[in-house]
C-alpha cells in the first residue's frame, strides 16, 4: 500500500502550478512548451491517483488519450517554431545565404 | 508526517518521497534553467519521476508508455529542435509578452497554492464510485484491464485519436514545407527597409527575376520601385506624409 | 489465442454509423483530398480541391439533415458506448459546422488561387477542424470533448500560420498555439478534478451522480468546474481569457481568420452549453455568478476596446469578443429558452463573421497585409457589391432590425430578463450600443464620406487593374499611373494626415479594382441571404432552434 492519495494530488497540484507559472514567466517558447508538458503530466498523475482511489479504470484510459494529444501538440508546436525560425532566417541573417542553396 | 505512516509501508513511502523530490526538483529545473537543453534534461528527470509514481499506483502500462513515448520520443523531439535551431539561436526565439502576464502568474500561483492546501488536507472525498469498470480485477494484469476499457467504454475516443495523428502529420508537412518561391530576396520582412537601403539594390534585385516572380512586397512597396525609376521624385511619399 | 476467442474476450460496443456520419464524411473527405493531392501526376488546380471540399461539406450538411430527421422522428439517443449524445442540440451544431465549412471553402478558393497556395492541405485541415467541432458538439464524455477540442484547435493553429510570406502569420500561429496548449492543459486538469469528484468523465453519469448524491464537500468539483470554464473561455475568447484574439485575428490569413472565428465559437459554445447546462445544472447556483461577471466583462471589454481600433480585423476581433458575451448571456440564464437563444446567436453569428471576413479578404487584395479601417472610405463607389454585403453584415452584427442579428440580440436579452438578470440585460444593451457605434462607423465610412480624389482613382484604375496573375505593369503602359497615384497619395495625405503606411494602402485601394471571384460571390450571397431572409422571415430558424433540445 503506497502513501495516501492526498500526497499524490498535492504533488500533482504543485507540478501543475510550477508548469503554469513557468509558462507565464518564461520568454523562451521551447521552455514554454516544456511547461505545458509539465502541466499535462500533473493532470495525468491526478488521473492515475483518482483511478487508484476510485478503483476505476477510466482514469488510466484517459491518461492514454492525453499522451496522444501531447504528442500531436508537440509535433505541431515544434513545427510552428521551426517555420517561424525559417522565416526569420530568411529575413535577418543575410550572411548565411549559402546554406539555403 | 502522520499521513505518510498511516497506511503506507516503509519502502513505498521512501519510493514516493524520492520520486516526488525528483518531480519537484525537475519541474523547478525546467522553469529555472537558463539553457533550453538543461530544461529538456530536467523535463526527462521529471517524467521519470512521474513514471515511478505510476508504477507505485499500479499503472504499469502507463509507466512504460510514459518512458517510451514521453522521454523517448517527445523530449528527443524537443532536443532535436533545439539542436536544429542552434543552441544560441533557440534562446532568441521569444514570444511576445502579454500584458499583465506576471500578475496573472502571481494570481494563478496563489490560486493553486490554495488548492494544494485544500488537497493536502485530504478533504476531497465526495463519495464518488467507479463507473467505467474496476481497476483491480483479481489476477487480471493492468494491461488487460486497460486494453478492454479502451476497446469498449472508450472506443470512440480511441478511434478519433487517429484524426489527431493525421492532423499532426499534415501539420508537420505544411509547416515544414518551403514556400514555392524563394523567400530570401523577394520577401524583405520590413517593407520600409527596402526603401531605406536605396533604389539601386531594388533594381539589382529585380534583374535576375522575371516579372512573374516578383514578390508581393515589390508591388506594395511601390514607392521604393518608383524611386528607382528616373524622372520620378524619390521622396514624394515622405513629403506627402509630412504635409 | 485465436481471433474468435479474442473477440469473445472483448465485447466491442455497437457502432452506429449514422450517428457519426457527418464526422466520418469530413475526416474521410480530408483523407481523400490528401490522397488526391499525393497521387495526382501533376499539380491540380486549386479549383479541383475547392470543388471536392464543397461536395464533401454539402454531403456533411445532407447527412446531418438526415440525422436531424432521425432525431426528430425517433427521439434522441446515446451512441457508441454512450460517448456521444445525438440529440437535436448536437445535430443543430453539427449542421452549423457543416454549413460553416461550405461557406469557408467557397470563400477561401479565391484567396488560395490569388496567393498561389497550391495543394489540398488548407482544405484538409479545415475539414478535420470542422470534424473536431462536430465531435465537441455531440460529445457525451469529457474526454471526447477534450479530443474534439484538440482536433478542432490544432488545425486552426496551423491555418493561422498558413501564410509563409508574412511574419505576422507565424507569430499569430505561435501565440495561438502557446495559449491554446496552455488552455487545453488547464482543461485536462479540470477534467481530472471533475473525474475525481464524480467518479466519471461521462456527462450523463456526472449528471446522474450529482442528481442522486449530496456531496460531503464540493470544493474539488468546483475547482474542476472552474478550470473547465477557463479552458472553454480561451476557446470562445471570453474575457479575461481573450488576450490572444486581436493578435491572432490580425495575423492569421483572412479566410482562415473567418473560419477560425466561426468554427471555434461553434465547437466551444456547443460543448460549453452542454457541459454547464446539461451536466452541471444542479450546480447552477455556483456557476451562474461566475458567468455573470464573465459575461459583463466580455461584453464591455469587447465593446470599449473595439472603439479605438484602426485595423478592421482587430476591430472585428473585439466585436467577436463582444458577441461571445452575448452568447454567454443565454447560458447564464440557465434556462431552456436561454440555451435556445445562445444556439440561435451562435447560428447567426457564424454566418455574419464568415461573410465579414470574406469581404475583408477581398478588399485587402493580394498580399493580405494591412487592413486599415481608413481603406474602406468610399468603398461603396468603388465596389458597390462588396460594400453592400459588408454593410449588411455589419448592420446585422450591430443588431439592426430586419436582420438575424437583431432577433439574436433580442432573444438572449429576453432570456436574461426572464432569469431576472436585469443588470446583465442592461449591460448587454449598453455594450451592444457601444459595439454598434464602431460597427456602423465602417458602414458610414463606406457610404458617407467622399473617397479621396475619386476622379483620379477611376482614371488610374485601368492602368493598375491586374487580372489573375500578378504582373508588374511595364513602364510604357503604366507611365501615367505613378503620377496619378502620386496625386492620390498626396491628396489622401492632406485629407487624412495619417501615417504613411495607412495612406499608401488607402491610395492603393483607391486605385485598384477588386476582383471578386465567382465562388467568393456565392459565399457572400449565401451569408447575406441567410442574414436578410431569416431576418425578415425568422419563423423557420426559430422553429429549428426550438426543436433542438438537449438529450437530458
Amino acid at each position: 500500500m503506497t502513501v495516501s492519495a492526498a500526497w499524490y494530488l498535492t504533488l500533482a497540484a504543485a507540478m501543475f502550478s510550477i508548469g503554469a507559472i513557468g509558462l507565464l514567466v518564461r520568454r523562451n517558447v521551447l521552455v514554454m512548451f516544456m511547461c505545458v508538458e509539465l502541466m499535462l503530466n500533473a493532470a495525468n498523475l491526478t488521473f492515475v491517483t483518482f483511478a487508484r482511489e476510485l478503483n476505476d479504470v477510466g482514469g488510466q484510459a484517459v491518461v492514454f488519450f492525453v499522451l496522444v494529444v501531447a504528442a500531436a501538440e508537440v509535433v505541431v508546436g515544434l513545427g510552428i517554431i521551426v517555420a517561424i525560425y525559417r522565416r526569420r532566417l530568411g529575413a535577418t541573417a543575410d550572411d548565411i545565404h549559402v546554406l539555403k542553396g | 508526517m502522520h499521513l505518510f505512516l498511516a497506511s503506507a509501508t516503509l519502502p513505498d513511502t521512501i519510493t514516493f518521497a524520492i520520486a516526488a523530490a525528483i518531480c519537484i526538483v525537475g519541474s523547478l529545473g525546467v522553469v529555472v534553467s537558463t539553457h533550453p537543453v538543461h530544461s529538456a534534461l530536467m523535463l526527462v528527470m521529471t517524467l521519470f519521476g512521474v513514471a515511478v509514481l505510476f508504477v507505485e499506483e499500479n499503472a504499469q502500462f502507463l509507466a512504460a508508455v510514459q518512458v517510451i513515448v514521453y522521454a523517448g520520443a517527445i523530449v528527443v523531439l524537443f532536443l532535436f529542435v533545439i539542436m536544429l535551431l542552434g543552441v544560441d539561436r533557440a534562446e532568441s526565439i521569444a514570444a511576445d509578452p502579454l500584458r499583465g502576464q506576471r500578475l496573472t502568474a502571481l494570481l494563478l500561483g496563489l490560486l493553486v497554492l490554495a488548492e494544494v492546501v485544500l488537497l493536502g488536507r485530504g478533504r476531497w472525498p465526495t463519495g464518488a464510485h467507479s463507473t467505467a469498470g474496476a481497476l483491480n480485477q483479481g489476477t487480471k494484469p493492468n494491461v488487460n484491464v486497460l486494453g478492454t476499457s479502451i476497446f469498449t467504454t472508450f472506443l470512440l475516443p480511441f478511434e478519433i485519436t487517429s484524426a489527431l495523428l493525421v492532423i499532426a502529420i499534415v501539420g508537420a508537412v505544411v509547416l515544414a514545407r518551403r514556400p514555392r518561391r524563394p523567400v530570401g530576396g523577394a520577401s524583405s520582412p520590413i517593407p520600409s527597409a527596402k526603401g531605406l537601403t536605396g533604389p539601386p539594390e531594388a533594381e539589382g534585385d529585380d534583374t535576375d527575376r522575371g516579372p512573374l516572380q516578383m514578390g508581393v512586397e515589390d508591388l506594395e512597396d511601390s514607392d521604393g520601385l518608383e524611386a528607382g525609376r528616373p524622372g520620378v521624385p524619390a521622396t514624394h511619399g515622405q513629403e506627402g506624409s509630412k504635409s | 489465442m485465436t481471433y474468435s476467442s479474442l473477440l469473445a474476450v472483448i465485447q466491442t460496443p455497437h457502432i452506429d454509423y449514422t450517428a457519426i456520419l457527418p464526422e466520418l464524411i469530413c475526416i474521410g473527405g480530408a483523407l481523400a483530398l490528401l490522397l488526391t493531392g499525393a497521387l495526382a501526376v501533376r499539380q491540380l488546380p486549386t479549383v479541383v480541391y475547392t470543388a471536392m471540399t464543397v461536395a464533401i461539406s454539402v454531403a456533411a450538411v445532407v447527412s446531418s439533415l438526415v440525422l436531424w430527421h432521425i432525431v426528430q422522428l425517433h427521439g434522441a439517443f446515446a451512441a457508441i458506448a454512450k460517448s456521444l449524445a445525438i440529440d437535436g442540440f448536437s445535430v443543430a451544431f453539427v449542421l452549423l459546422a457543416s454549413c460553416v465549412l461550405v461557406v469557408a471553402a467557397l470563400a477561401a478558393d479565391g484567396f488560395l488561387r490569388r496567393e498561389e497556395v497550391a495543394g489540398p492541405e488548407y482544405y484538409a485541415l479545415a475539414l478535420l477542424s470542422a470534424s473536431g467541432a462536430m465531435f465537441m458538439a455531440s460529445a457525451n464524455d469529457l474526454i471526447v470533448i477534450f479530443l474534439g477540442l484538440e482536433i478542432m484547435s490544432i488545425p486552426l493553429y496551423i491555418l493561422a500560420g498558413f501564410d509563409h510570406r508574412r511574419q505576422e502569420s507565424g507569430e499569430a500561429s505561435m501565440k495561438y498555439f502557446v495559449l491554446g496548449a496552455f488552455s487545453s492543459a488547464i482543461f485536462v486538469y479540470g477534467i481530472a478534478l471533475t473525474y475525481g469528484a464524480t467518479g466519471s468523465t461521462n456527462l450523463a453519469e456526472i449528471a446522474s451522480f450529482l442528481a442522486n448524491n449530496v456531496l460531503t464537500s464540493n470544493a474539488l468539483l468546483l475547482a474542476g468546474l472552474g478550470l473547465l470554464l477557463v479552458g472553454f473561455g480561451f476557446k470562445i475568447a471570453a474575457v479575461p481569457f481573450h488576450m490572444w484574439t486581436p493578435d491572432v485575428y490580425e495575423g492569421a490569413p483572412t479566410p482562415a481568420t473567418g473560419f477560425m472565428a466561426a468554427i471555434a465559437k461553434v465547437g466551444g459554445f456547443a460543448a460549453l452549453l452542454r457541459v454547464f447546462y446539461s451536466s452541471f445544472h444542479t450546480l447552477a447556483i455556483d456557476w451562474q455568478p461566475v458567468l455573470f461577471v464573465m459575461a459583463i466583462l466580455t461584453l464591455l471589454t469587447g465593446a470599449i476596446l473595439g472603439l479605438v481600433q484602426r485595423d478592421i480585423k482587430r476591430m472585428l476581433a473585439y466585436s467577436s469578443i463582444n458577441h461571445a458575451g452575448f452568447v454567454l448571456l443565454g447560458l447564464q440564464a440557465a434556462t431552456a429558452s436561454g440555451v435556445s437563444a445562445s444556439l440561435y446567436y451562435v447560428f447567426v453569428y457564424a454566418f455574419l463573421v464568415l461573410g465579414s471576413f470574406t469581404v475583408i479578404e477581398l478588399v485587402g487584395k493580394r498580399g493580405d497585409r494591412a487592413h486599415p479601417i481608413e481603406g474602406y472610405r468610399g468603398l461603396a463607389r468603388r465596389e458597390p457589391f462588396l460594400a453592400l454585403c459588408l454593410a449588411l453584415l455589419l448592420l446585422a452584427q450591430a443588431g439592426a432590425p430586419f436582420t438575424t442579428g437583431f432577433l439574436a440580440k433580442l432573444y438572449v436579452v429576453e432570456a436574461a430578463v426572464q432569469a431576472h438578470s436585469y443588470a446583465l440585460a442592461v449591460t448587454a444593451m449598453l455594450a451592444g450600443a457601444i459595439a454598434a457605434d464602431f460597427e456602423l462607423r465602417v458602414v458610414f465610412l463606406m457610404y458617407g464620406a467622399s473617397a479621396p480624389a475619386p476622379a483620379e482613382a477611376t482614371d488610374a484604375a485601368p492602368a493598375f487593374s491586374i487580372e489573375g496573375s500578378l504582373a508588374v505593369p511595364d513602364p510604357v503602359s503604366s507611365a501615367p499611373a505613378p503620377g496619378a497615384s502620386t496625386g492620390t497619395l498626396a491628396s489622401a495625405a492632406v485629407m487624412t494626415g495619417h501615417d504613411l503606411a495607412t495612406v499608401t494602402v488607402a491610395g492603393a485601394a483607391a486605385s485598384e479594382r477588386v476582383e471578386v471571384p465567382l465562388l467568393a460571390r456565392a459565399a457572400l450571397v449565401l451569408t447575406c441571404g441567410f442574414t436578410v431572409v431569416l431576418g425578415i422571415w425568422p419563423a423557420p430558424l426559430f422553429a429549428f432552434v426550438h426543436a433542438a433540445r438537449l438529450l437530458f
